[in-house]
């Protein structure tokens, strides 16, 4: 009877435990694996999804709705003539390692990223940048070569967080940075966790442990899901699989936008795509619902310019480019082309271009466009068609934010770069009145809609798939980044 | 003997599956219809239509024709090479060029064969002719042994002899007597092969290194279906069965023409 009651009260009270404390571990799949973990030195975007605000915090930093808001940098002031910031840091912060961050760290950081031989994937954010000069330990002095309306937003971005010159050696293997996670272990081709740091300056995050995994297969990803084996899954690959989660009361399934402007990209550098009339042909001849529907299940928004819909600056220009096949084949007639011609379509392995290339294959084929299809690994895509520009389409999305300056840079893989339109740039990179900068924006909108230059598709959506009593997740991806510092189990 | 018959019923089916494709099928597959994807079999899509809305039973034809062609053409390198080398090995049996023909041909034997399938087709991208081009080599030792093994009990027998003290060359003995009392060993060899041809396409198609799209493919087809297997089960059960159903019906032809053709195994039965 003793024994009895004492079994029935451990019970009892371990199920109260349960019930008492919250879930303060967290398991997140995301599809790409970062090749290193250094935000300021590589390319993969997969850095900035695992480590952005977790681990790394730059002076500004985005919130969810894409708003840019103080982040290591407490306030700023800017002088008249809007070439000098001063940043007011925050007392108190320090790295994971324990070294205090301080105006030392952030001349080293921005000095680093600005140099010579740095391998900052978007030098661009640094590049007016003339001096840095610490004035006392929590002020920062940045002089600018002129006025730039971006700067603050830029120093938000993933490439520009804040690192310490103490921990810069192993920073691709063992980041140490001052966000509220600090990193623990990275086994390659697996996972990767983080623990919450104590020491962090801001709010303490619900959770305490969380680990990353990585699981590029849709149908890999799809059973981990349900199984239950990841507690969210950000940007799910096969969207065709998210009715099936949204009808499982166990999952909740978030449906957000990205910054992806998803374009069919066509070598302007090349004939026969340097004729505005063959790339109008060409965008003319696609129906952009059948690529979303087709290729993305009904997740996405058609855009007729490269920029995002959610913008608040964005034009719809949509008119510009109907689905209007007969005319696509009289614009290739009056290119001098009425039998149309062949060329490559190289696709990268997400699933919009694979599908959706398979369909805009058929789409062209309509007006007599003949496309070689070729698959690529992103690795021979980055070296046939970003560098060696040796294709003639590909389909790629476009998820930095704000890049429609990209068009300015005549090397840049589809080779644009009008003078025209590098000086609407200019002038937008001058100016810092918000309607002036509108107007400007519109222009260069207009632009590249009307000189064809690509054709734009649609707006990637991005879908999480997360356990119905999870909080806090970013719904839009404003910047590459799975954000746990307000996730909660509820 | 019933799954003889079996066997060639189900292989003349796809086969003529395959050859119909060249003139007609039910629906261009080159046009694709988003609007309609997914839709079950019923009476205008006899087995319903996939993720584009393209009709699966004009794809099967079309994958039809594609594993016919590359499992034929990979068994014919595999036959043109290995046959006259197994021949030529058998004709100077225990000479320096009888080893290094057939550790050669062990060479090839002790790679994974898909394995090396796919690093030909990583390395010299993926299509059709390299899918061809890396199950083919794969094949030449299969025939080259058989050929040597079945031609080594030939070279002892009488009627040999004879040719032999007539003066006839190795060359022509090998040409004259050996081949056509090898034949049905090969034809048997060359089925289970030709079954196994289809089997290493689809995996190809299904990792995506055989033939790119728009060429129809059952591995392919499979591939792009798996995510859609708990929506429209039929898109990826259509192209499984067909592997599966094709593949039987080789066998059972490759066994039942075994068990007719093959001295061996008659001379077992009487």
């Amino acid at each position: 009877m003793t024994i009895r009651a004492t079994l029935l009260g451990a019970t009892m009270l371990s199920l109260a435990a349960g019930f008492a404390a919250a879930q303060t571990d967290i398991t997140v799949a995301i599809q790409l694996e970062p090749p290193n973990l250094d935000p300021t030195g590589g390319t993969a975007q997969a850095i900035d999804s695992v480590l952005y605000s977790n681990v790394f915090e730059g002076l500004t930093r985005f919130m969810a709705d894409g708003s840019v808001v103080p982040g290591l940098a407490e306030s700023w002031e800017i002088s008249d003539d809007g070439t000098v910031y001063t940043f007011t840091l925050r007392d108190g912060v320090t790295f994971h390692d324990g070294t205090t961050m301080d105006g030392e760290d952030v001349k080293f950081s921005l000095d680093r990223a600005r140099a010579e031989d740095s391998t900052n994937a978007q030098k661009g954010l640094f590049a007016g940048i003339t001096d840095v000069t610490v004035t006392d330990p929590l002020t920062v002095q940045v002089t600018l070569d002129g006025p730039n309306g971006m700067f603050l937003f830029n120093m938000a971005w993933g490439d520009a967080v804040i690192v310490a010159p103490e921990s810069i050696a192993d920073i691709a293997s063992n980041p140490v940075g001052t966000g509220a996670f600090q990193f623990d272990n990275w086994v390659q081709g697996d996972r990767l966790e983080m623990s919450r740091y104590d020491g962090y300056w801001g709010d303490a995050p619900a959770l305490e442990t969380a680990t990353f995994r990585f699981i590029s297969d849709p149908t890999a990803a799809f059973a981990a899901v349900m199984a239950e084996d990841v507690d969210a899954f950000v940007g799910f690959p096969a969207p065709e699989n998210l009715p099936q989660f949204e009808a499982d009361p166990r999952f909740q399934v978030l449906t957000g936008n990205t910054e992806g402007e998803t374009i069919l990209a066509m070598n302007n550098g090349m004939a026969p795509f340097d004729n505005p009339l063959v790339r109008q042909a060409v965008t003319l001849a696609i129906d952009r619902q059948a690529i979303i529907d087709g290729a993305m299940f009904g997740l996405g928004t058609p855009i007729g310019t490269h920029f995002a819909p959610h913008n608040p600056d964005y034009l719809d220009l949509l008119d510009n480019s109907p689905y209007d096949p007969d005319r696509a084949r009289e614009l290739l007639a009056e290119a001098g082309m009425p039998d149309g011609f062949t060329t490559t379509l190289k696709l990268p392995p997400p699933s919009y271009a694979r599908r959706g290339g398979e369909i805009i294959a058929s789409q062209l084929r309509e007006i007599g466009i003949e496309t070689e299809i070729s698959n690529v690994e992103w690795a021979q895509w980055l070296e046939e068609v970003f560098g060696n520009k040796d294709y003639g389409l590909t389909i790629v999305s476009h998820t930095e934010p704000m890049d429609i300056g990209i068009y300015a840079n005549p090397d840049y893989y589809f080779q644009y770069g009008d003078p025209a339109f590098v000086a609407i740039m200019d002038e937008l990179n001058a100016t810092t009145d918000p309607a002036a900068r509108t107007a400007l924006l519109h222009d260069a909108q207009m632009m590249i809609s009307e000189e064809y230059v690509n054709a734009y598709l649609f707006e990637l959506a991005i879908a999480t798939v997360a356990q119905a009593g999870l909080q806090g997740l970013w719904l839009n991806q404003p910047t590459a980044a799975v954000d746990l510092t307000g996730v909660s189990w509820n | 003997m019933k799954g003889l018959w079996l066997g060639i019923v189900i292989s003349v089916i796809v086969i003529a599956l395959a050859v119909i494709s060249f003139v007609w099928t039910p629906y261009d597959i080159q046009v694709l219809d988003v609007p309609n994807k997914l839709h079950p079999p019923d009476a205008t899509n006899l087995l319903g239509t996939d993720h584009f809305g393209r009709d699966i039973l004009s794809m099967i034809m079309l994958g039809a024709r594609t594993s016919i062609a590359v499992a034929l053409v990979a068994v014919g390198i595999g036959m043109a090479i290995g046959v006259p080398l197994g021949l030529w090995a058998a004709a100077r049996r225990g000479s320096l060029l009888d080893e290094v023909i057939m550790r050669g041909n062990d060479l090839i034997f002790a790679f994974p064969s898909l394995v090396i399938a796919i690093l030909i087709t990583a390395v010299f991208g993926p299509s059709a002719v390299n899918a061809i081009i890396a199950i083919g080599i794969f094949n030449i030792p299969v025939f080259a042994r058989l050929t040597r093994g079945a031609a080594l009990s030939l070279w002892e027998r009488d009627f040999i002899l004879a040719a032999r003290v007539c003066g006839k060359s190795a060359f022509r003995i090998s040409w004259e007597h050996i081949l056509p009392n090898i034949t049905n060993l090969m034809i048997v060899q060359g089925t289970i092969q030709f079954s196994l041809g289809i089997l290493a396409e689809a995996a190809l198609s299904y990792v995506g290194l055989g033939a790119q799209p728009p060429t129809a493919s059952w591995g392919r087809m499979l591939a792009d279906a798996q995510t859609l297997v708990t929506l429209a089960p039929h898109v990826a059960l259509v192209p499984g069965l067909a592997i599966v159903v094709t593949v039987l019906g080789l066998n059972l032809m490759g066994d039942g023409l075994r068990d007719r053709l093959d001295p061996r195994v008659r001379a077992d039965r009487t």
